[in-house]
Order: structure tokens, then sequence, then C-alpha cells
């Protein structure tokens, strides 16, 4: 299911990178490379949970579940198969 | 005892270099895994200090730094000192537009910056005619720069440049500090060596921080409530734990336990997050002893929030403009009872409040503060009328002093409380509104998550007071109900005439409401 990245990474180039240039690889840190900033993490959270129907509690508003596309694909997964 | 009793600086820089020598082996610096000591970080200061001077930084050159709260812009602003720069800090978050614009304004001669960055400075550097060099920390570029005079961050273990005693004196510029722009065009700071030293005199004769002290700072060091608690912390031989961001309150949590840290600043968002995330309470944050608010007040219903979830910590609710770094605190044991005050001056200044012809108002009256102290700025860079409309003359002492162009109230006690921003008083119905008033009731509202009150033009009215809310997440709310609570907690002219629902409120870089992107 390449799906989640992909549409992940179009709403990230909608709203977050404005015009610039989508250049990140899948592994990148959004933190580190600059292509999301703390407010922004907020809306990708309500993004995720409108598009794939997870619910993400405080405790996993973390970088190891949201920072990347890697990261996300694999924490929506598992949140899907529990 | 007075912790910093061994220390006797005149330049800023000095205060950490003397530390420096007395703690060596200490752990100055954490930075996610890793620690770095005083011999470390002073080790890196010198080596960068001598590789700008090798590049032509001069005494008085301004230095701009663009870089993430890291090692690379802790050991930055020390080296820019050493070698007589003038630090100007520029937010990582700023895009490429406004970072020309604050270098063409300031004509830095050094870029310290990092390769994740390089969309936004090298089209920045483009446009900026005074940059002799441009230092760039993280990976090597893929492909070449577009900037002839960018070189690589200096790498540990090579040589180390001859180093010339700039010759510095107490009153040369030390740091240049755009304000944040909350209000119309930004305007660079001029702060000194005497007068930032003069500012952390002050703080630490009220803030009784020491060397045994670990400050998790998750503030932007582009932001001087950030910038000093460096400053600051390593004048006293402290450890900071530097954060990059807010936006993972969790992990930021999980530091301050794991760390153990006793000092936390934050800034009302940061208090949001926390006490509107779960699992606070779960963990063991009994060794964090001080607590501290700037920025922008924090809303009476979350200080008392923010007691019950740290009931150990002390609370200091305080104010201040860059413009003299910090002007009151509230100290903790007055924070129950008057949470609505920022408190009183702080040591070594003299303030007072004045009427609309500068006379000066005595306790229980309502006027705009102004500042008398070693801590005001010299002015704004470039910028002679802004400065002498803000540092005028005070006819008592020849002085000058300094107009913060806020509205304040004071009680008998001459407890002080902020009204607004001079330029935000909201004129309704020939009434005088305050928009903090309104926004400290709406927040006592339940499921009201954030909000900015302002003022728009009305036919009738002459202005109308237009609140924007934010709701916590599934809370039904519509303009009618909020206009209700209002005329139940306010006088009626002070209720709002609309109001809109919002997703998120504009901020700035340093996480202030912007209400100038609001209308």
């Amino acid at each position: 299911m390449q799906d989640i990245k992909a549409k992940v990474r179009a709403y990230i180039a909608d709203n977050f990178i404005m015009g610039g240039d989508a250049t990140f690889a899948d592994g990148d840190s959004f933190i580190e490379q600059h292509v999301i900033d703390s407010t922004g993490f907020l809306e990708l959270v309500m993004f995720l949970e409108e598009t794939f129907g997870v619910v993400v509690s405080d405790a996993e508003m973390v970088p190891e579940n949201l920072d990347s596309l890697d990261n996300i694909d694999a924490y929506v997964r598992r949140k899907r198969a529990a | 005892m007075n912790a910093t009793a061994t220390i006797a600086a005149t330049l800023l820089h000095e205060t950490f270099e003397q530390r420096a020598r007395l703690v060596p082996d200490k752990t100055a610096l954490i930075v996610g895994a890793e620690r770095f000591t005083y011999a470390e970080i002073e080790r890196r200061v010198n080596h960068l200090a001598a590789v700008l001077q090798q590049h032509g930084v001069r005494r008085g050159d301004r230095v701009t730094t663009f870089l993430d709260n890291g090692v690379d812009a802790v050991v930055a602003m020390y080296a820019i000192l050493k070698c007589g720069g003038v630090l100007m800090p520029v937010n990582s978050l700023a895009k490429r537009d406004s970072l020309a614009r604050l270098m063409n304004d300031a004509r830095p001669s050094a870029l310290i910056t990092h390769a994740a960055l390089r969309a936004e400075f090298e089209p920045a550097l483009a446009k900026c005619a005074s940059i002799r060099v441009c230092l760039v920390a993280g990976p090597p570029p893929k492909t070449p720069s577009t900037f002839v005079r960018s070189i690589p961050y200096p790498a540990p273990g090579t040589r180390i440049p001859e180093f010339v005693d700039p010759g510095t004196a107490a009153p040369d510029l030390a740091a240049l500090i755009y304000t944040s722009g909350t209000t119309g065009e930004p305007k660079g700071v001029m702060h000194t060596h005497a007068s930032m030293m003069a500012a952390c005199r002050s703080v630490l004769a009220y803030l009784p921080m020491s060397a045994d002290d670990v400050i998790l700072c998750a503030l932007p060091l582009t932001f001087s409530y950030g910038l000093y608690q460096v400053l600051l912390g390593f004048q006293l031989g402290a450890t900071v734990l530097l954060e990059r961001s807010f936006a993972f309150p969790v992990k930021v949590l999980d530091a301050m336990v794991r760390e153990r840290v006793t000092v936390f600043p934050g800034v009302p968002t940061m208090f949001t997050m926390l006490t509107s995330i779960g699992g606070v309470e779960e963990r063991d944050l009994g060794s964090l002893r001080i607590i501290t608010n700037a920025a922008a007040a924090l809303p009476e219903e979350r200080v008392r929030r923010l007691r019950a979830l740290f009931p150990a910590a002390q609370v200091y609710l305080m104010y201040g403009q860059t413009e003299c770094k910090r002007v009151t605190y509230l100290a903790p044991e007055e924070v129950d009872r008057r949470p609505a005050s920022v408190g009183r001056g702080m040591p070594y200044q003299e303030h007072w409040l004045v009427d609309d012809a500068g006379a000066r108002l005595p306790h229980g009256s309502t006027g705009e503060l102004v500042i008398r102290g070693a801590h005001v700025m010299r002015g704004y860079w470039e910028k002679p009328d802004d400065t002498r409309a803000k540092l005028r003359v005070d006819p008592a002492t020849g002085d000058a002093v300094m107009y913060t162009g806020d509205i304040f109230r004071t009680d008998a006690e001459g407890f002080l409380y902020f009204v607004a921003r001079k330029d935000d008083i909201i004129k309704s119905r020939g009434e005088k509104v305050s928009p903090r008033e309104v926004e400290n009731a709406l927040y006592e509202m339940p499921g009201v998550l954030e909000v900015a009150v302002i003022g728009v033009p009305d036919d009738v009215l002459g202005q109308a007071v237009k609140a924007f809310v934010t709701l916590k997440p599934g809370v039904q709310c519509t303009e009618r109900d909020v206009i209700k609570y209002c005329l139940s907690k306010l006088e009626s002219y002070m209720a709002p005439k609309h109001v809109v629902f919002v997703d998120a409120l504009p901020k700035t870089d340093n996480g202030k409401i912007k209400k100038t992107a609001l209308a």
C-alpha cells in the first residue's frame, strides 16, 4: 500500500511546502529538514485522523510515529491493524 | 550563597569563559543524546571565533545566525561575541524573503547557518551584498553552493587560526535582535554588553537559580527569552538542556524526567499544550522547582491549571520587552493571590506610570509604563525616529528612559496589571475596551482553547469588538453562545459584536498570537 505515503506527501506538498521543492526522502525527518514546524504537526494529525480514520492519542504524538513518511506509514498501518 | 559570586565579568562572553575555567568538566549543554562539557563548548567557541576573525569579522560587525536550537547555535553566539561581533539571530523558521530583508537591514559581514536550511539561505544570500563569508554546519552539499563565499563549519582537529583580542568595550553592541513583529515592521533592537550584563544581574537577583540547576529550554535561541536561558545558565555554571521545538510535548516531558530538569521557562502556547495533553500526572516531575512564563500573559485559568499540575514548582509570571529584556516579575508566593498581575519591577530598575501628558501617576492609576535602568536598549538599528519615540529624556534625571507603549494599572501596593498595548485599545461606543480583558473572560468559557480579540471598523460603534476563537476538540459552540457568555461576564460594551471560529490562530515564530494577521 504505497497509498498512505503518497497521500501524506501530497497533503504536505499542498499545505506546508507552498510551492517550494518537496524533495524530501521517505525517511527524512520533517523537523530536521524544515518541512513541518510545531503547529504543522497538529494539522498533520488532524489530516491523518480524517483521512485514515485513526485516532491519535496524546501519548502517540511522538517523532517515532509522525516525523517522516516512513514513520507515519508504519504507524497508520499499526493503528489500522489494531 | 550567591552562585555568581566567583564571576566578575564585564563582557557577556567572559561570564562563560570564566565559568569554563572553573568547571571545565561539568556538562554545560545537552542536545538530544549528546552532552557537551564547558571545556568542549569553549574549545569550539575559540575555534569558530578565530575562523570568523580570519575571514574578516571585526569589532562591531554584525554576524547573522540562522540555526535551529543546538550546539552550533550556542557556539556561534559566544564565538561572535568573542571576536567583537554583534550577534544577530534570525529564527530558523524564517523564509528566504524575510531573512534577506533582515540581513539587508543589518548588513552583516557573515552568516552562520546549517545545510538543512539551504533552500532558504541561498536565495537570501543572492540578495545580500554585505556577506563576506557564510559558514555552513551539517553535511556537505550534494550540489555546489550558489554562494561562492560559503565555507564548511570548522571541523574539530583542524588548525585553529591565530586569534587577536578585538579590544571590545562594555558599551559596544553585543546583539541586534529583531522584534518578533506582532506589530508592524521588524525593528533591530540594539543591546550592548553592558545592557545585557545589567539584564542578567537583575534577573539573577530575583530568580533563585544556581549551578545545580538543569534548565530545559525549548524556546528558540533567536528570541531574547531563549537566548538568556543559555546566557544565565552558563554564567551560573548550570546545565542547559536544549530542545529544538515544542512540536512533541510528550518528548519534552520525557526529557524533563530523564534529566531531572529543575527549571522550565515557557510561553503560554507551551503551557496550553502541556495542560491539555494527558499523562503529565503520571510522570515523576518532582525535580522541577521553577517554572517561568513570559512573552505573553498566561490566562488565569491556565495559571491555576499549571499550579495544579506542578504543585511542587514555583511559578514566576513575568513581563518584558526585547527592548529591555525584562521589566517585572510576580513572585511565586503572590501567584495564587494575584494571578492576573505581572508583579512588580525587577531589582536595579526604576519604573512608573505616566498619563498622556507624561506626568507621573500614583499607585492605583492606569497609564503607560516607563522604565529607567541599565538594561534598556541603546535604540533601534538605524531607526532614529522610532528610537526617539521609545527612548525619551526623563526631565527629573536627564537620563534616557524607555516608554514601553504598554498600558498598565497598578493596585494600591504597586502590583502591575497589563491593560493593553497602547495601539491595541479598542474604542467602541466611546468606551475604551482592553482586548486583554475580553480575552481573559473568554478563556474562562468552557470549551475555549485560544482567543484573540481585536477592534474592527464599525459605522455605528466607531470600532466593534471582534473575537477569534479556537475550540477544544469536539466542542460545539455558536457565535451567539460566545456573545451571551461575554454579556454575562463583562460590561455590555466589551462583549464582541463578531465572533469567528478558526482552526488555529496565526502565531509569530516565537509562538505569540499575531494579531496583525487577523481582521
